[in-house]
């Protein structure tokens, strides 16, 4: 499999990791070490920055995996970009997962203002990961504005209902001179080696790894996933059929030569 | 236009008599659907429904855990005040109660960080009786900037204020604020609520209106269980978080069920029983109604049903409270409510994880909302 790169990093697993919603501290970190991940978002909203030893962070020390924090919890740019500052200089990090949600329930994401956080951010130097719609659009001017790479989503946050937004998805994979990391909605290992299929750079789990009845057991399932739709995507899938007639072993067009 | 006008729409016996003929047809109709409506909230409340109470109880628990994962968040109460001017008939504050009142100096306040401190919570609730002038909003500025350092997410149940003075403690950092309309029967209202600010039913209605308009991030609603027949409380609180979901879309929203229980001695006893069971079922119709919605559960229930009604769609409980000023430092006797679950949150804490749950002291960072 080819290594992914985002700005100055290179990365040989394509799962990103979230830890929410895990029934301990514990749990999270064996899943993450299962799953192979290399890139783990942290809600700052979550993380207790003046703790000395804040539980989850200490549970997420482990070599070779990189902290991702995200912002939500905030509904504006101008929210956005102060708490990315507190978050750099506590974390140690200028990598941010950009999350703009003011709709409080279904925490879809606001374009106009992430895409002004974004821009700024960028001029102050961070390492922008914008969690989007799959807007084609948008990620070009996420694009345009700075962002590292964009993070589309399949389907609502936490639905499990796969890649519904499969059609845009295509779109911004074709056209995206960034990486594409397939965020949100992801609820089966089945739908992860789809999007990978696609042609995604990434993808990100969370709530499906989480919620599983074995979280450790889910998360080895998705790293396998995540490299078969990979290799598979790597080894040039041919062109699906798009409907029911077969398609035919001899050429059609072999009576031109006997004309 | 305001939930007033919505509210005075419907009209009580109606509703109440449309809930009891509700068959389990349209409750197993109801549980299926993917996103019941009001009509549909009405047969979850049935007393159709009693008899499919365990149906209700899977659907509740299987949505809960896909959208809030397998935590539960921990909060506990500070009482900053008993004085208040109301004349509420059930509560401990009550203005006609012979009771030593107080209001918590800032030194004070300290003592009771101070314990509450040893104990890992960041989410604190503060709670005062209904008294401007004794605690206004310049007291609350004052004492939420107090508090800042030790606490990560600051909410108010408190008397109902202005939408300006709203936000202007949103700026002080203040999260999330609680406000219960007691009973949604405008007939009966005055009857609970003889005197004082309170008396008003349209003020009071038309808060979480203010809150959602001062960008109050957290709306708490809810009805005082046992004033009126809870079936038709729970539809209207239902109506009031329908429509404030679709007008304040940027708020989150939870609800609390608070429950008097009769008692013996003199006193405010309920008009109406409402059991362990019919409280289960109204806590997964909630759920079945709103997936998103927060639930919370207070100590005023006893252990053995805290402990096993909080995976049913319960997503918040406080732990460890008293419930009158200074009550953590010096244990006076000036509370508003007896607690029935007495035990540390340490001990709820290890309940909590043995169910398989991870307790959540900490869900807010105030720089998120104070660019």
């Amino acid at each position: 499999m080819k290594p992914l790169i985002i700005a100055d990093r290179t990365f040989s697993s394509r799962l990103f990791t979230g830890t929410g919603k895990f029934s301990s501290n514990r749990i999270t970190a064996e899943a993450i070490r299962e799953s192979g991940s290399q890139l783990v978002t942290v809600a700052l909203k979550r993380v207790d920055l003046d703790a000395p030893h804040d539980d989850l962070l200490e549970h997420l020390k482990m070599p070779g995996l990189n902290l991702l924090p995200n912002t939500s919890g905030v509904r504006t740019a101008a929210e956005a970009v102060f708490a990315a500052q507190l978050a750099r200089e506590a974390l140690g990090t200028n990598w941010l997962k950009l999350e703009i949600h003011p709709d409080a329930r279904y925490l879809l994401p606001d374009p106009v203002e992430t895409l002004k956080a974004t821009e700024e951010l960028a001029k102050m130097g961070f390492v922008v990961l914008p969690y989007i719609h799959a807007d084609p659009v948008l990620c070009k001017r996420l694009e345009d504005a700075g962002a590292a790479a964009v993070m589309p989503l399949g389907s609502p946050i936490g639905s499990n209902n796969g890649l519904l937004t499969r059609a845009f998805l295509r779109i911004i994979i074709e056209q995206s001179n960034v990486p594409v990391i397939v965020d949100a909605g992801i609820g089966a290992p089945s739908h992860a080696a789809e999007a990978m299929e696609l042609g995604a750079d990434a993808v990100l789990v969370n709530t499906a790894i989480a919620s599983a009845v074995n979280p450790v057991s889910m998360a080895k399932a998705f790293k396998m996933a995540v490299e078969a739709g990979r290799a598979g995507y790597e080894a040039g899938l041919p062109a699906l059929s798009r409907g029911n007639e077969a398609s035919p072993t001899s050429p059609l067009t072999a009576f031109l030569s006997s004309l | 236009m305001s939930f007033y006008n919505l509210y005075s729409a419907y009209n009580w016996d109606e509703v109440a008599a449309c809930i009891q003929t509700k068959t389990e047809a349209d409750v197993r109709v109801a549980i299926a659907k993917d996103k019941p409506g009001l009509e549909d909230f009405m047969a979850l409340v049935s007393p159709a429904a009693d008899a499919l109470l365990e149906e209700m109880a899977r659907k509740s628990y299987a949505l809960t855990r896909q959208k809030f994962g397998k935590v539960m968040q921990l909060y506990i109460p500070l009482y900053l005040s008993n004085f208040c001017e109301n004349r509420c008939v059930y509560c401990g504050f009550s203005n006609s109660n012979r009771l030593r009142r107080k209001v918590l100096l800032l030194d004070e306040l300290e003592q009771e960080v101070s314990i509450i401190r040893q104990q890992p919570f960041k989410h604190i609730l503060l709670v005062t009786g209904e008294a401007p002038v004794k605690a206004g909003t310049d007291y609350f500025i004052a004492v939420i900037n107090q508090l800042k350092s030790s606490f990560s997410q600051i909410s108010l149940e408190v008397q109902p204020l202005s939408t300006t003075e709203y936000e202007l403690l949103v700026k002080q950092g203040l999260y999330g604020v609680y406000v219960y309309q007691e009973t949604y029967n405008e007939r009966r209202y005055s009857n609970y609520h003889p005197a004082g600010r309170k008396a008003d039913f349209r003020y009071r209605l038309e808060t979480p209106d203010r809150l959602g308009a001062a960008g109050v991030r957290k709306i708490g609603i809810g009805n005082l269980i046992g004033l009126e027949e809870w079936r038709t409380e729970a539809w209207f609180t239902a109506l009031h978080l329908h429509y404030l979901r679709k007008k304040y879309w940027r708020s989150k929203y939870s609800i609390s069920f608070p429950r008097l229980r009769p008692f013996t001695g003199e006193g405010f006893q309920p008009n109406y029983e409402t059991t362990e069971r019919n409280l289960t079922q109204l806590i997964c119709a909630y759920r079945i109604f709103d997936h998103e919605v927060d639930l919370s559960l207070s100590t005023r229930e006893r252990p053995m049903y805290r402990d096993n009604v909080m995976s049913l769609g319960i997503t918040a409980m406080s732990a460890g409270s008293k419930t009158g000023p200074g009550g953590y430092s010096n244990g006076e006797a000036l509370e508003q409510f007896a607690v029935n679950d007495n035990r540390s949150a340490d001990m709820v804490a290890d309940v909590i994880r043995c169910k398989g749950y991870e307790p959540v002291w900490k869900d807010w960072s105030m720089f998120l909302q104070m660019a």
